[in-house]
């Protein structure tokens, strides 16, 4: 599947889309893939402030626990309350699934994430 | 080669069978190192494009993306039919005179029951009561037993069994490498495997075998055993890679039209669990004993003196600490493997040796350790997700039962 060339990428395997001051944030299809069925997604509250690198949630899929990770600083303005029904819509098109939408602190802090060509050359290095 | 940081979890299907569980990252695409050990199928399960893992240190997929991945191999196991390369798993050979007796010295359940083509679950244990290993024991012959052990165990167990037979005329023999073991589980295994053999399966019990012709190779052991608490097949084949490829695509001829899929340790893990059937490690190690297991209809205390008997029968006499109970998670949560379980009073009484989603029942189910007065079914209790206290019920075991034919 490819990458979307305006998100941006984190080495954790989550993905970013900017506009403005606003983002929608995901995981990649190389995270989905990995992880398999995916069956539950535990996301922030609305409100909630996020620190670029830190924990903000978790993805299970049937034989693993995984941590998310923010790709950028900001306040939780938004949940896609429609994956705790149906997580495995992360497996379909995770590039589309996004998980939250963020209000940006500091849209700089997306200078420091990969373009979509320098991810597809990181996971392919992974491989 | 690590990708998502995982949270340190021991997934069960992913664990070595040790008692430590070491902690694997189970996103890893390729099982990295030069010392895993590989089956005679290690090369067609990467043509496949499975994911493969370090399991026990064997090197073997978890799942294979082009069977769809683990849910569905689990559910073409529940309602078609699935092939695993079961062949990491070790055979040890007890022969001589006096096989019957060693046998009987080394494992739990009455051998001497057993008639020839019969098999059985049974353990071995150490003498405080404790585990060994979990083992199927099959009955050759008059004088002739084999053992069918777990991977992560294999020379652990090779040792132990020759250290303890000593005493008996026979023979003991690590066989294992000999074989490659697959394992053809589901509905429709019978369907599948008699395209590929003149014996006739319907005549062969559950927890019996035979030996036959299986694609054109005579005197195969063919076993109605299994560890996916459905009915289906164990055959064991020359482990040269031509002959187990050969009998690999066979078989996956044979079962296309029921929609045969092969299946990782993913899939056998969940479904042994909605089996309620024990991994090492998990539900059975060298400091849990037979009645905490709950596996007393396999412990024969009335025959003759076995190691460990004399630690269970005073265990029995001081009564139990814990016991193995099946948990359903009431509230929203996955029970994983090692997380804690607390009473409704906030007191820790126990701890998870086994939780997954279960894909088949589509309910988040556990195996724990918990105090016997906290042990009754309908019993609410807590496990611990991430700091969240999640309710969670006691349930009848197994979770998963198949229908009787």
């Amino acid at each position: 599947m490819a990458y979307p060339k305006d998100y941006k990428y984190t080495k954790e395997h989550e993905w970013i889309q900017i506009k403005g001051n606003t983002a929608l944030v995901g995981i990649t299809d190389h995270a989905q893939e990995s992880l398999g069925d995916i069956v539950f997604v535990e996301l922030p509250k609305g409100g909630a402030q996020l620190q670029q690198g830190k924990s903000f949630g978790t993805v299970e899929s049937v034989k693993a626990v995984s941590e998310l990770y923010a790709p950028a600083s900001g306040k939780v303005t938004e949940i896609n309350d429609s994956l705790n029904q149906g997580p495995e819509a992360i497996n379909k098109d995770a590039h589309s699934a996004w998980m939250i939408k963020i209000e940006l602190s500091n849209p700089k802090e997306a200078d420091m994430l990969m373009s979509a060509e320098d991810y597809e050359k990181y996971v392919a290095e992974e491989k | 080669m690590l990708t998502l940081r995982v949270r340190p979890c021991p997934v069960a299907a992913l664990s070595p069978g040790k008692k430590e569980g070491r902690r694997e990252n189970s996103l890893s695409s390729t099982a990295g190192g030069q010392t895993l050990r590989k089956t005679a199928l290690n090369a067609m399960h990467r043509r496949t494009a499975a994911k493969m893992v370090d399991f026990g240190g064997w090197d073997m997929p978890v799942e294979y993306p082009s069977s769809g991945g683990l849910v569905k191999e689990h559910l073409a196991v529940r309602t078609g039919v699935g092939i695993f390369d079961v062949s990491h798993m070790g055979d040890i050979l007890i022969r001589g005179p006096q096989a019957l007796d060693a046998v009987q010295w080394i494992s739990m359940n009455d051998a001497s029951r057993l008639q020839e083509g019969q098999a059985h679950y049974s353990a071995l244990l150490y003498p405080e009561g404790t585990f060994v290993d979990d083992v199927i024991v099959h009955k050759l012959g008059q004088n002739d037993y084999l053992l069918v052990i777990n991977a992560g165990t294999r020379e652990k167990d090779y040792g132990w069994v020759k250290k303890n037979v000593g005493r008996f005329r026979c023979h003991a023999d690590d066989v294992g490498d000999y074989y490659t073991q697959i394992a053809i589980q589901g509905p429709k295994a019978e369907t599948t495997l008699q395209k590929l053999t003149t014996v006739n399966l319907a005549e062969i019990k559950n927890y019996w075998f035979k030996h036959g012709t299986v694609c054109g190779l005579p005197n195969t052991l063919i076993a109605r055993t299994g560890y996916t608490a459905e009915d289906g097949f164990e055959i064991y084949v020359p482990s040269d890679v031509a002959t187990s490829e050969r009998v690999w695509n066979e078989v996956l001829e044979a079962g296309k039209e029921f929609g045969l899929v092969p299946c990782g340790l993913g899939a056998r893990n969940t479904l042994r669990l909605e089996g309620k059937m024990a991994l090492y490690g998990h539900e059975i190690s060298d400091t849990i004993n037979v009645w905490e297991a709950a596996l007393d209809r396999f412990c024969k205390m009335e025959k003759p003196d076995f190691i460990g008997r004399a630690a269970l029968e005073k265990a029995k006499a001081q009564g139990l600490k814990r016991i193995l109970v099946g948990l359903e998670a009431v509230d929203r949560g996955i029970p994983r493997d090692g997380y804690k379980v607390f009473d409704a009073a906030g007191a820790e009484i126990g701890y998870v040796t086994s939780g997954s989603p279960a894909p088949y029942l589509k309910k988040n189910i556990a195996l724990a350790y918990v105090p016997p007065s906290q042990s009754e079914v309908g019993h609410e209790v807590f496990v611990e997700i991430r700091g969240q206290k999640v309710k969670c019920k006691v349930v009848p075991t197994p979770f998963y039962k198949r229908a009787k034919k």
